[in-house]
């Protein structure tokens, strides 16, 4: 038998644990990343990573830990494997600290915990506020060690098209075209392991990265990898606009105490400083007296929107409410969030350590992803896992801050093991399967490259992606009216249409980011069509996805997950039963006592 | 009709490594908060020269634009510096935008800096750890060594320093104060430091610590105000101690 080998697409937290883990179990693994995996969006992350290891004496236990996240994601993840994920988190933590990354630190020289959404307990480990990048440097320095001793290939400057599929239905390999040379190439391996991330791209500007455009997700979709409840799109309650994008300011700010509010009068034309307590209105402390300025995202997101568009108390009367951080001590401030306030300062020229920051909701994260069994992240397609953002999960229909990066790392983990599994006890490898599957699809591939490189057309890619982002951002993201999703999707098949008559202001065959946009944008158009058709359907109100026509959460009739399928090259959407066998559904209320 | 404000970019373009560079202009609808990369994406959109001439989009990376993924950095009015936060408003103008001159040249403002990744590998920059199953918790580190550490781990690998570093040349292969400084790093953690003498080692030969001329360029083209002259004198120091030791010791 030949040596068994895995692909890893995606070289973010999850991507790189499941390197590693595959690396451990002795199969070779070639890693694909758009960038240099250094660089993936993982690095975004800010305000930490949780795991109840109740080092305040609260006691705390990962049993809260898993309540929280399925109470928090309003009881649509199926349970056991998020009961397994929070049981594992404790031991995450240890691995992080023992790669050495630079967590802050209590006066013994133990991690220091802080305080997160949707839980009472301080849970959540941080580096500064720029723990996204300190975990995704651990991780890549230990993959970087597995490159040297040759157990691992990269691939940076790659970017995945399709992946090759036998006659017998199994995935046997990738096709992935050189960002360089514009080259398109096959390469065959047993298992392939997808953790290409977000999708706010589909958003135009979001809090997300310029790779996290969804592509991978998209085509793996169109090849018959069902896609679940696509609908769930987490907008973050406080977020710097921007025209580029929309700059995160972390939960972590309300962690150490950071308070959002407006002006009671919407007249106001003091400077914040100048308005006293009595005529600030703190409305997230004065709605959710227990959880404050604590709730969850979707809770708070909304809160904001109900302050801007029906209370009209927007500051100066814009799209915009105080994070205010300035009664923070400075020195907490240094140690604990100087990450987020430098990005504030830089791009706004204004110091938030002076001034209450101005925010609004963003786009920030997809709960639903690729559809994964409740065991092993392996998809409905053999051969295929996905792990972290790109698969639907851990989060259920609203993510807890910092959980994200718990789920990248256990997702990822279980990923390389199972995939490293499967890969060895295949009984017919990759290698023997015919080339004519593999010269196939690089056809396919090609002949897409050569028609966009050709045509001629009236429309440009970056005017139908702008486009593509103002109506989802506009009628696909915190209220939603069937009337304006079903315009939404009308007008995503008109963009459709207009693809096809797209023009490359570009034809060189070195380095042509016009050639891979256009082919993402593609993909873009179809996964967008799938979120808004999984929220046309869905008459309910449940965590991120709120109609107002339907403002109740509906077990009787919704307590499901969406299962998007591709047939006959369209999009068919089946449900399946929720696993809520070990915490039975209750009312989600954050404005009464849990 | 009020007259629209205009931003003018000066772009230094070159289709390829082997390509003869040229400039273009372009004349672009000012809005508030713009920066350089947003200048980019308006090109894109629509690629026409100031003169009204067809060409086509740049080519540049970029990823977070945050400044935190060390993607986008490019020379901007002559500085390196990272395009995503280089904002319009700030910048004389024409604003002109040039690939970095010390890494290999891929097309127009993209450039190739697998060179600082492989010097990684070569300080061998990372916790030696037995392997990812369940040992227990890391050693304790003081909240003294965090905060020392800490901003060294902030290096986003842009690629700065050694931009501006005079003695990154066709001449010699120095590594840099981005790999020195993470040298250090490591080095500091308790269970790094027990490979110390190997990443000192490693950087005692050709392009290492002694080709450092002390220009101090490159803590101040730092985007993220890494000490990284501090790191390098201390570094510095510990490869002499090493170096001193093993010839005493024969």
């Amino acid at each position: 038998m030949t040596q068994p080998k895995i692909i890893v697409v995606g070289g973010g937290l999850a991507g790189l644990m499941a390197t590693i883990r595959a690396a451990e179990a002795g199969v070779p693994v070639d890693l694909f990343s758009i960038v240099p995996v250094k660089r993936s969006h993982s690095v975004c992350a800010q305000g930490g990573i949780n795991a109840a290891k109740n080092q305040k004496g609260e006691g705390d236990t990962t049993d809260k830990h898993f309540d929280d996240t399925i109470y928090g994601g309003d009881f649509l993840a199926n349970q056991p494997l998020v009961k397994r994920m929070c049981e594992a988190a404790p031991g995450i933590i240890d691995l992080l600290d023992r790669m050495g990354v630079m967590f802050n630190r209590t006066s013994e020289g133990l991690l220091d915990y802080r305080r997160f959404g949707g839980t009472l307990y301080h849970r959540t480990a941080f580096a500064g506020a720029t723990t996204g990048q300190q975990l995704l440097y651990a991780l890549d320095e230990q993959v970087r060690r597995h490159e040297a001793e040759g157990k691992v290939r990269k691939f940076e400057g790659w970017t995945f098209l399709s992946t090759v599929i036998d006659e017998g239905r199994i995935c046997r390999g990738i096709c992935a075209m050189d960002l360089r040379t514009m080259e398109v190439k096959t390469f065959a391996a047993d298992a392939a392991i997808f953790a290409t991330g977000g999708i706010g791209a589909i958003f135009g500007r979001s809090t997300n990265s310029v790779v996290c455009t969804g592509s991978a997700q998209s085509a793996l979709f169109q090849q018959g990898v069902d896609y679940a409840n696509g609908e769930f799109i987490q907008v973050h309650p406080t977020a710097i606009p921007g025209e580029d994008k929309l700059r995160l300011m972390s939960e972590s700010a309300r962690g150490e105490g950071g308070r959002v509010w407006v002006p009671r009068n919407p007249a106001e034309k003091r400077r914040p400083k100048d308005v006293p307590e009595a005529e600030r209105f703190y409305f997230l402390e004065e709605w959710y007296p227990k959880y404050g300025n604590l709730v969850p995202r979707d809770i708070a997101t909304r809160a904001i929107h109900r302050i801007v568009y029906q209370e009209k108390l927007g500051l100066d009367g814009q799209a915009a409410v105080y994070l205010d951080v300035t009664q923070i001590p400075r020195e907490t401030l240094k140690r604990k969030l100087e990450g987020i306030l430098e990005i504030y300062e830089k791009f706004l020229g204004v110091d938030p350590r002076e001034e209450p920051m101005k925010v609004f909701p963003g786009m920030h994260y997809t709960m639903g992803g690729i559809w994964v069994n409740g065991e092993d992240q392996a998809s409905n397609v053999p051969g295929i896992y996905a792990a972290g953002e790109c698969e639907y999960q851990y989060h259920g229909a609203n993510r807890l801050g910092a959980n994200s990066l718990v789920s990248c790392i256990f997702g990822g983990g279980l990923a390389g093991a199972a995939a490293s599994k499967y890969a060895k006890n295949l009984e017919r490898g990759a290698a023997s399967t015919s080339s004519a599957a593999f010269d196939a699809e690089k056809k396919r591939q090609e002949k897409k490259n050569q028609k966009l490189l050709s045509q001629d057309g009236s429309e440009n890619p970056i005017t139908i992606w702008r486009e593509l982002g103002d109506v989802m951002t506009e009628h696909v993201t915190v209220t939603r009216i069937n009337k304006n999703l079903e315009a939404a999707d009308a007008k995503l098949r008109t963009l459709q249409e207009r693809y096809k008559k797209i023009n490359l202001s570009d034809r060189t065959k070195w380095s042509n980011q016009t050639l891979n946009f256009a082919r993402e944008l593609e993909n873009m158009l179809i996964l967008a069509r799938v979120i808004t058709l999984g929220a046309v359907a869905r008459n309910e109100s449940r965590g991120a996805h709120y109609k107002p026509d339907f403002p109740d959460r509906d077990d009787a009739n919704w307590l499901k997950t969406t299962r998007a399928k591709w047939v006959n090259c369209d999009i068919q959407l089946t449900y399946e039963p929720v696993d809520v066998t070990l915490i039975k559904p209750r009312a989600r209320r954050y404005d009464a006592v849990k | 009709m009020a007259e629209t404000k205009q931003v003018i970019i000066r772009v230094k373009r070159q289709a390829g490594p082997k390509e003869p560079a040229r400039w273009e202009d372009f004349s672009l609808k000012w809005r508030p908060s713009m920066n350089a990369i947003i200048c980019l994406r308006d090109i894109a959109e629509n690629p026409v020269t100031r003169d009204g001439k067809k060409t086509t989009p740049i080519t540049y990376d970029s990823n977070c634009l945050e400044e935190i993924c060390g993607s986008c950095a490019m020379l901007i009015n002559g500085k390196a510096r990272m395009a995503c936060s280089a904002l319009v408003d700030h910048l004389e103008q024409p604003i002109r935008l040039e690939p970095m001159s010390k890494f290999p040249l891929v097309r127009d403002l993209a450039v190739d800096r697998q060179f600082m990744f492989e010097s990684l590998k070569r300080v061998k920059a990372w916790i030696p750890i037995d392997g990812t199953y369940d040992l227990g918790e890391g050693p304790r580190v003081s909240p003294e060594v965090q905060e020392k550490g800490y901003p060294l781990s902030n290096c986003i690998t842009c690629g700065n320093c050694l931009e501006v570093c005079p003695q990154v040349n066709e001449h010699n292969q120095f590594v840099g104060a981005a790999i020195i400084s993470q040298v250090r790093l490591f080095n500091m953690h308790p269970t790094g430091a027990m490979n110390k003498r190997e990443r000192l080692e490693a950087l005692m030969g050709p392009g290492g610590i002694q080709e450092c001329a002390n220009a101090q360029n490159c803590v101040h083209a730092c985007p993220k105000g890494i000490p990284l002259t501090e790191s390098i004198a201390e570094v510095n120091r510990d490869a002499w101690k090493q170096a001193l030791l093993g010839w005493l010791l024969g």
